[in-house]
């Protein structure tokens, strides 16, 4: 028991608690916020994280509280994601609808090449605000882990809706069109 | 006539030196680093890897491009990194950040080094407090003078004495 209980030994099962510890804590803070999906599908709509980044023109910057009022279909997307690319025209044409009836899409360009992101907009014509995360900062409040991803926040400022992953018309029609009906 | 092509001759010399100095003065010192060079050095912010080992990423193979651009451009490896910090962010050039999980690349190393000390500390104090060796044994296999037992306590003599009251030897 003496033996047991020496310093040596303490000292070992100190440092092998800390570093499962340490590494309890890093698995824990680097796994993506999933809390906006708890809420949802418990009914709720959480608020959405405020958001302040540069304009991708270069044009100073913009934020969500900008867009108050309004239908936001927030997108994070990079140039050399593929299914990014796919998804493009798809929210060109729902901006243009979004756009005489209260909504608008933002895109978030995200650890890119400032020229390559400037070239996918020219490329698919995108002419809804496009803003630039550089070190991708602002996607873990939203939980974003992967690309494309979609938040869709209503006229309060509050998550209605997300996808993980390319959006299609039917989410679009399932979850953006209903909010456009919704007032403030 | 012949002075005139002679001329002529001069003149194209010239010209083809003028054109070729620059450039044999740039290819001396150019290219200043390389790609392989710089990329065991940054990240793939996406892959959360170094770029070298971020084979098969996408995002990976833009950012070399980004670093060759540069490369050829005659950039030193300073340079370079300080335009994949102002693209990507500090997160980019491989140095843990000083705060939250990245903070314990600074911490462990500073506890562990402690903790090796304060163990260096402690083995040695118990050596010198150890003091000198037992006297090694005769070859009749009697202790030394000195003995390594100590004298028994009064109490463990009284005992003793009344054990051995106890057995008829």
């Amino acid at each position: 028991m003496r033996r047991l209980l020496s310093p040596v030994s303490v000292a070992v099962v100190i440092a092998v608690a800390a570093l499962l510890g340490l590494l309890a804590y890093g698995v824990r803070s680097t796994a993506p916020d999933a809390s906006i999906e708890t809420a949802l599908a418990s009914g709720e709509r959480p608020r959405a994280p405020a958001l302040e980044l540069p304009r991708l023109d270069g044009r100073g910057k913009a934020s969500l509280a900008d867009f108050r009022g309004r239908v936001v279909v927030l997108n994070y997307w990079a140039s050399w994601c593929e299914p990014c690319r796919a998804e493009s025209p798809l929210l060109e044409r729902w901006h243009q609808r979004l756009a005489g009836r209260g909504g608008t899409v933002v895109g978030v360009d995200v650890l890119d090449v400032t020229s390559d992101a400037r070239a996918f907009v020219r490329e698919f014509g995108l002419s809804y605000p496009m803003l630039r995360d550089a070190d991708g900062a602002t996607q873990k409040d939203f939980g974003v882990a992967a690309y494309p991803e979609t938040v869709v926040i209503d006229r309060a400022g509050r998550i209605a809706a997300l996808r993980r992953g390319p959006v299609d018309e039917e989410f679009m029609r399932r979850e953006v069109a209903p909010l456009l009906e919704e007032r403030a | 006539m012949r002075r005139r092509r002679r001329l002529l001759a001069w003149v194209t010399a010239a010209l083809v030196l003028g054109l070729i100095a620059p450039v044999t003065a740039l290819a001396a010192s150019c290219p200043r680093t390389s790609v392989a060079d710089i990329e065991d050095e940054v990240m793939c912010p996406v892959c959360k890897t170094p770029l070298a080992l971020a084979q098969e990423a996408p995002q990976a193979d833009r950012e070399r491009v980004f670093i060759l651009e540069r490369v050829e451009r005659c950039q030193s490896k300073g340079a370079i990194k300080v335009a994949l910090a102002a693209e990507f962010g500090d997160e980019v050039l491989a140095v843990p950040a000083g705060e939250g999980f990245d903070l314990a690349a600074y911490l462990v190393p500073a506890i562990a080094l402690a903790l090796a000390l304060g163990a260096c500390a402690l083995a040695v104090a118990r050596w010198r407090g150890r003091g000198p060796a037992p006297a090694e044994a005769g070859p009749s296999g009697a202790r030394g003078e000195a003995g390594s037992s100590p004298a028994p306590s009064a109490e463990a003599s009284a005992r003793l004495a009344r054990d051995l009251e106890r057995y008829d030897l």
